[in-house]
């Protein structure tokens, strides 16, 4: 059993959470991720490693309630267990001395940006750092962000905080503008992530994605995360989740992604009539 | 050498092989119950008697764990069941498994003398039978472990190797550790392995009499992420460590189509079914999509598995596809006969060439090609060959490949020193050992994907090397002094 020792929530759907798991709490890299499994005959789902403190044995989680797991999830309070959490996965991201860097995350995915962003500056980069989300209500770490950029740039689909569009239009004028931009880190939806990669295309900017294709157990065992790197495939969890964005097939990934888009509804009406859960969905729309 | 049982030889011979008492092919084929309940006490008794005993008993050898088998048959004779369990149980510490799983055709029965002449004894039927009776009726005494030596052994993987291993470890009385990746113990009899042949009851009580050893086990450890080899001997003190962590990591046939909805490596279908109980959703929350008509391509026991539990799933046509004649496929014989009846159709001499998509990226068909045997290969078997212009399509909306499977890389990549071979298993010698000091492993990750009767020989064999390693070792204390 794995405790949480701490939880805030950042916006009505998006909420940060300290567990107990000193033996991840140790190992953790940017870029890696967990497995976790709330309840007996619940999913398994990866959850970017946020943070760790090895010293009192915890990791920070931030999650996004979208469906039946993670909203579950945002049910549980502080002295609640979660009943499996398995990691670090995933290959890190190599932090390298770059220059000059780009950051991106879009909506829950600034989450996960942002120990790789924390890690390049500790390496000595100059971060440039965009975050984009549908509402204000869902821009998130924006602080955090901030104090570790050069520039922090912040856009929103519907205008209602920061600059209205999304996060391609400030980086293509960071591009037009800063020819030592070597480097882009784009973390987010997939179509957000296939945008970027369209974009930095053109200008030959090396870009990393962390690609969220659906897991079960996170360690090579399924290949039901497969996914197609310059026509080979590849195991998302054991092979990435960061991969180079110019060889990704989006396409196919945002169709795989869709198999269970019924049963997924299924499961999350189930977890409305959970009385736990129906305040949490009265609120999260 | 004492004979138990008074009937001749040729008494004997007259009584038949006792079959199991099964649930009909019709319903069984709907639910994920047991298939076989096995042999009741009187078909026990039967069967039992017909052993010959023999003088030399050919049965034994046959057996990759050498299980004393005219003993804890004619222990069965004598109606002492539970002395039958324990004379198992000093050779193979997981008897109703082995009894329900264990290859026996092609292993201690293929050899039986009965067997020249008539049909041979139903060894693993009765190897089941006394486990059974051993469970139901709540007899299990753990063995007393009176030996305690402070060392310390690491076990990586709680499959059919790493349980053995760590089983026989603490029977000597070391200080055992199991580190297992999933939530759940029992490797591929957890995950691959489906209900309707091994119940889940049946496996939990095996794996609780591992932990009534005093083994002490950590899930949810990934080693090689969570801990490296390196850090489990410095840093948490082991002084030897086991690999038992299987050929989990499934291979693809590389046609066109596999990323569509709808195709599974049967390991994932399996874990999703086995492992996260899918066939229960939305009671459980992991879900799984299986169409109308599926389409399972292999010939081994994991092809077997998914096909059938395809049938269970609701599927109205479930086909086998296999490239050679049903004479090569590797599956175990009673369940290619169990598929058959619960009705599964056989495709065999067929290859998929490409998987074809519907308008939504979903699995539509499956495109084949008919094939015919050539010569025989470097392993004996017949090459197919495509016949040309032979393409045909099978209408199917799920496609699962059980096509073989390799060794997870995980901790071959993290530890330096590891000899690995062209197949990403792990070179070992004729004692498990591999080529680090200290570092033993066994099952699937050194052989490839094999039986688990052959992983828990690899376990007991490395238990008594580490033993041997371990008693021989000069104590680090000692050394500094
Ligand atoms: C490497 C990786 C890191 C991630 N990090 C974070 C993070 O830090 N914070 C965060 O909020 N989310 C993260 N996600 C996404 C998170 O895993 C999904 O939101 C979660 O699985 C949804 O589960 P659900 O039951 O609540 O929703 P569901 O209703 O079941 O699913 C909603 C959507 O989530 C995706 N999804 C569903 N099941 C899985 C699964 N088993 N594995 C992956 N995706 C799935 C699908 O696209 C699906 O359409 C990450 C995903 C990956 C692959
Ligand atoms: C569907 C299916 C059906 C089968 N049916 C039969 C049958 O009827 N009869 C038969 O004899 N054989 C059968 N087999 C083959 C048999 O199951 C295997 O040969 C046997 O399980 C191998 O045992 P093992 O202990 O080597 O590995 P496994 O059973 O594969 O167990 C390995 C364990 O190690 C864990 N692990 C992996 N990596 C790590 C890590 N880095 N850290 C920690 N833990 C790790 C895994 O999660 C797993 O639990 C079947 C196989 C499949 C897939
Ligand atoms: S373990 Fe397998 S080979 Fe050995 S006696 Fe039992 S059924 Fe036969
Ligand atoms: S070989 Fe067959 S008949 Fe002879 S002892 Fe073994 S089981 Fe009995
Ligand atoms: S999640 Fe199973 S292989 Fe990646």
């Amino acid at each position: 059993m794995y405790p949480i020792v701490a939880k805030e929530i950042l916006s009505p759907t998006i909420t940060k959470y300290e567990i107990k798991a000193p033996f991840i709490a140790k190992k953790r890299k940017a870029g890696n991720f967990v497995m976790l499994r709330i309840v007996e005959d619940g999913e398994r789902i990866p959850i970017t490693l946020v943070d760790s403190d090895s010293n009192a044995g915890t990791i920070t989680l931030i999650v996004q309630a979208i469906g039946k797991t993670t909203k579950l999830l945002a049910t549980k309070n502080v002295g609640d267990s979660i009943l499996d959490v398995v990691g670090p996965l995933g290959v890190p991201t190599p932090i390298e001395l770059h220059g000059q860097v780009v950051c991106i995350g879009g909506g829950v995915g600034t989450a996960e940006v942002y120990p790789i962003a924390r890690a390049l500056k500790d390496a000595g980069n100059t971060i440039f750092s965009i975050v984009g989300a549908r509402s204000k209500d869902l821009i998130i770490l924006e602080k955090e962000m901030g104090q570790i950029s050069k520039e922090i740039y912040v856009t929103t689909d519907d205008g209602s905080y920061g600059r209205k569009g999304i996060v391609t239009d400030p980086l293509k004028d960071l591009l037009d503008a800063n020819k030592d931009i070597h480097a882009v880190y784009a973390i987010g939806p997939l179509p957000m992530m296939k945008a970027v990669a369209n974009l930095t295309k053109t200008y030959g900017t090396k870009t990393l994605v962390s690609l969220n294709a659906i897991m079960v157990d996170g360690t090579g065992m399924c290949g039901g995360c497969r996914v197609s790197i310059g026509g080979k495939m590849k195991f998302a969890c054991v092979d990435g989740p960061e991969f180079d964005a110019h060889l990704v097939d989006f396409d196919e990934l945002i169709m795989r992604n869709r198999t269970y888009v019924d049963l997924e509804k299924i499961a999350d009406e189930r977890c409305k009539l959970t009385p736990s859960i129906v305040a949490l969905a009265g609120g999260v729309k | 050498m004492n004979y138990v049982n008074p009937m001749k030889p040729s008494e004997r011979m007259k009584l038949p092989r006792q079959a199991s008492i099964e649930q009909i092919a019709e319903e069984r084929n709907k639910n994920f119950n047991e298939v076989s309940a096995g042999l009741d006490e009187a078909r026990a008794l039967i069967e039992a008697a017909r052993c010959l005993e023999c003088k030399n008993p050919v049965c034994i050898e046959g057996c990759p764990v050498t299980i004393d088998i005219r003993t804890f048959i004619q222990l069965i004779y004598k109606k002492d069941y539970i002395g039958a369990a324990n004379k198992i149980r000093e050779a193979n510490y997981l008897p109703a498994i082995c009894g329900r799983v264990c290859p026996q055709e092609t292993q201690c029965e293929i050899v039986c003398t009965l067997g020249k002449k008539y049909e041979p004894v139903a060894i693993g039927k009765l190897e089941r039978f006394v486990a059974d009776y051993e469970i139901t009726h709540n007899l299990f005494v753990p063995p007393v472990i009176t030996n305690h030596i402070d060392k310390k052994v690491a076990v990586v993987g709680s499959g059919p190797a790493g349980i053995t291993c760590a089983a026989e470890l603490a029977k000597i009385g070391y200080k055992v550790t199991i580190f297992e990746a999933l939530h759940g113990l029992g490797g591929v009899l957890r995950y691959g392995i489906p209900e309707f042949r091994l119940p889940r009851e049946i496996l939990d009580t095996e794996m609780e009499r591992v932990r009534q050893l005093g083994v002490e086990i950590y899930k949810n450890f990934v080693v090689g992420r969570t801990a490296s080899i390196d850090e489990l001997f410095n840093e948490w003190g082991f002084e030897a460590i086991f690999l038992g962590t299987g050929a989990g990591t499934p291979t693809f046939m590389g046609i066109p189509g596999e990323s569509l909805s709808g195709v599974y490596s049967a390991n994932e279908y399996l874990t999703r079914i086995n492992l996260m109980k899918a066939y229960q959703f939305p009671d459980s929350d992991t879900p799984i999509k299986v169409g109308k008509e599926v389409a399972v391509i292999g010939g081994g026991n994991t092809a077997m598995d998914a096909v059938r539990t395809s049938l269970r799933l609701g599927a109205k046509k479930a086909y086998l596809i296999y490239r050679r004649s049903r004479k090569e496929m590797p599956a175990r014989e009673e369940e290619v006969h169990h598929a058959e009846q619960e009705g599964v159709e056989f495709m065999m001499l067929t290859n998929p060439t490409r998987i074809i998509a519907d308008g939504n990226n979903w699995v539509s068909g499956i495109e084949c090609q008919k094939m015919e045997l050539g010569e025989p290969d470097e392993s004996g078997r017949r090459k197919p060959i495509a016949i040309k212009g032979s393409e045909f399509i099978v209408p199917v909306q799920t496609v699962i490949e059980a096509v073989g499977q390799k060794p997870n890389p995980i901790i071959q990549t993290t530890t330096d020193g590891l000899n690995v071979s062209k197949w990403g298993t792990i070179v070992v010698n004729d004692v498990q050992l591999t080529s680090r000091e200290g570092i033993f492993a066994g099952g699937d990750l050194t052989r490839g994907g094999a039986t688990v009767i052959l992983a828990m020989r690899d376990g007991k064999i490395a238990a008594e090397a580490i033993h041997k390693y371990l008693s021989e070792k000069p104590d680090a204390d000692t050394k500094v002094k």
